[in-house]
């Protein structure tokens, strides 16, 4: 027999830290795995461990528990679900395969990218992407920033850039003035948001911002130099070093795809009130259950952990707590639905898979993924459909079925060894 | 141990003093090194997505091609740029 933990957690973001500690708390023996070089996930980025405020106390939690092993720069490349489930995972310590009882997958989300000339420019990053590259050390002082795509992320994004130096021209929105409006008066009924929505203003004063407006084009030699925006009928051009963009968040579901987890028609994972996916032993929490932000995802992430770990006498008060937080989610998801007209639209020439450079005209006459696929090598370079996968979706309507192990490139050396198997302590 | 606070790496044959704590993307991009990569069909590119999932930003590592947007600094690496336009991974 392998030695085996109690329950894997997959992703080190609130949800899956939240889970972490629930389920230690609950007497389980837990491993948490993660692919960024420290917990925290993307919007707790850079957080240490005992700052102040929750996201410090919840790493710091998590950290000084002895039932929680974490293991950062942690990739899952395979996942096979059984009696004891089977992850298989690069990271610096080589590729391991791991057993647990339970997984509970949080996973997240990755942003959303449309194609429209110039998209690939350098300077052209994601909205979330920019954020990140900002919170990985990257230097935005003074640098002109536009922000442009879909979503409340948006706001946080220009606010954060510009609190480190940025100078942000513009944010600018697809959806219209009333969805936006929907949202903030939904946003600010949350217990503790209305103070949050406050500091975002304040911190975006005197930065304008454009609903109803689309992307229309980057341009530059080289190196992005400005971008072409749509508002009403004017296009505006404005000069730029960055042009961050993204159209929503996406629930991030490869995992839980490879062990066979239900989706829903949103293309979010699954779940009963307990966190339960279709597949026994095995729990989401977060915005791989669908886009919600950090509440939702801490919520998530406790009712995942007690549940995992038998601890139904703490679930008291969750199911009301979840139906608000599932209220607030769905007036997000219409708010900033993508309205068709207010897209990019790529040019035949436009580059749809950037890592095999297929373009849109290449791929406007086929009717599926795998078609495609084997005609244009579309989605077969590095990122394995990742960004175009999406794309397609939303584009031409097709079901992107390119999910397949291993989810992450795996170093020739690991290609070629035995994997050694990780036990708990 | 005294926490580290600085870790010194060479970019394209130049050594540079970055924080540690900082990733090889952010190193690269405060260098001033772009484009990152170019593409099949030799487009300039850089990095897009910052979390790992789109493979714009990669580069050599120590002999390895790695997602620098994952990959933190470390005193003495060396870092080069994927410039020629083939299928490399
Ligand atoms: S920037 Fe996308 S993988 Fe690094």
């Amino acid at each position: 027999m392998n030695p085996e933990w109690d329950a894997i957690v997959v992703g080190a973001g609130p949800a899956g830290l939240m889970a972490a500690l629930t389920a230690a708390q609950g007497g389980l023996r837990v491993l948490l795995l993660d692919a960024q070089p420290t917990p925290g996930g993307q919007i707790w980025r850079g957080a240490a461990a005992g700052q102040r405020g929750a996201a410090g106390d919840l790493l710091r939690d998590v950290a000084s528990h002895p039932g929680i092993t974490v293991l950062s720069g942690a990739e899952v490349v395979a996942a096979e679900a059984g009696k004891s489930h089977i992850l298989t995972v690069t990271s610096s310590a080589g590729l391991t395969h791991i057993h647990a009882a339970r997984v509970i997958l949080a996973t997240g989300a990755t942003e959303r990218f449309l194609p429209f000339d110039g998209w690939t420019l350098p300077g052209v990053v994601g909205a979330g992407g920019l954020q990140a590259m900002s919170k990985g050390g990257l230097d935005v002082r003074g640098k002109r920033v536009v922000v442009a795509g879909s979503g409340p992320l948006l706001l946080a994004v220009a606010a954060g850039l510009r609190q480190k130096g940025a100078r942000v021209l513009a944010v600018a929105e697809q959806a219209g003035l009333p969805g936006v409006a929907a949202f903030g008066v939904a946003a600010a009924r949350l217990p503790g948001k209305a103070t949050e929505a406050l500091e975002l203003a304040a911190g975006l004063r005197g930065v304008p911002y454009w609903a109803d407006c689309a992307v229309v084009r980057a341009s530059g030699q080289d190196q992005l130099q400005s971008v072409t925006l749509r508002r009403g009928r004017r296009e505006v051009t404005l000069a730029c070093d960055y042009l961050a963009v993204g159209f929503g968040l996406m629930p991030e579901t490869r995992v839980a795809a490879l062990l066979g987890c239900s989706l829903d028609a949103q293309g979010a994972v699954e779940v009963n009130v307990w966190q339960a996916t279709s597949v026994s032993g095995i729990y989401a929490a977060g915005e791989v259950c669908g886009i919600g932000g950090v509440d939702g995802a801490l919520l998530e992430g406790f009712v995942a952990g007690c549940a995992a770990s038998g601890q139904i006498e703490r679930l008291r008060d969750a199911p009301r707590r979840a139906e608000i937080q599932r209220q607030f989610q769905s007036v997000l998801e219409r708010s900033f639905a993508l309205r068709p007209d207010r897209l990019p639209t790529p040019s035949p020439a436009t580059i749809v898979c950037r890592c095999e450079d297929v373009r849109h005209g290449q791929l406007q006459g086929f009717t599926n993924w795998t078609a495609a696929k084997l005609q244009t090598r579309c989605g077969m370079g590095a990122c394995q459909g990742r960004v175009c996968g999406p794309t397609t979706e939303t584009l031409y309507g097709w079901r992107f079925t390119g999910v397949r192990a291993p989810l992450a490139p795996l170093p020739l050396s690991q290609l070629l060894a035995q994997p050694t198997v990780l036990g708990p302590p | 141990m005294p926490e580290q606070t600085l870790a010194v790496l060479t970019l394209e044959g130049v050594r540079v003093t970055v924080p540690a704590g900082t990733t090889v993307l952010a190193a690269l991009q405060n260098a001033g090194l772009s484009p990152l990569r170019r593409s099949l069909s030799g487009e300039a590119r850089g990095a897009l997505c910052g979390m790992g999932s789109c493979s714009e930003c990669r580069a050599v590592v120590d002999s390895q091609t790695v997602r620098t947007c994952l990959t933190p600094v470390r005193d003495g690496q060396n870092v080069r740029r994927l410039m020629e336009v083939n299928r490399e991974s």
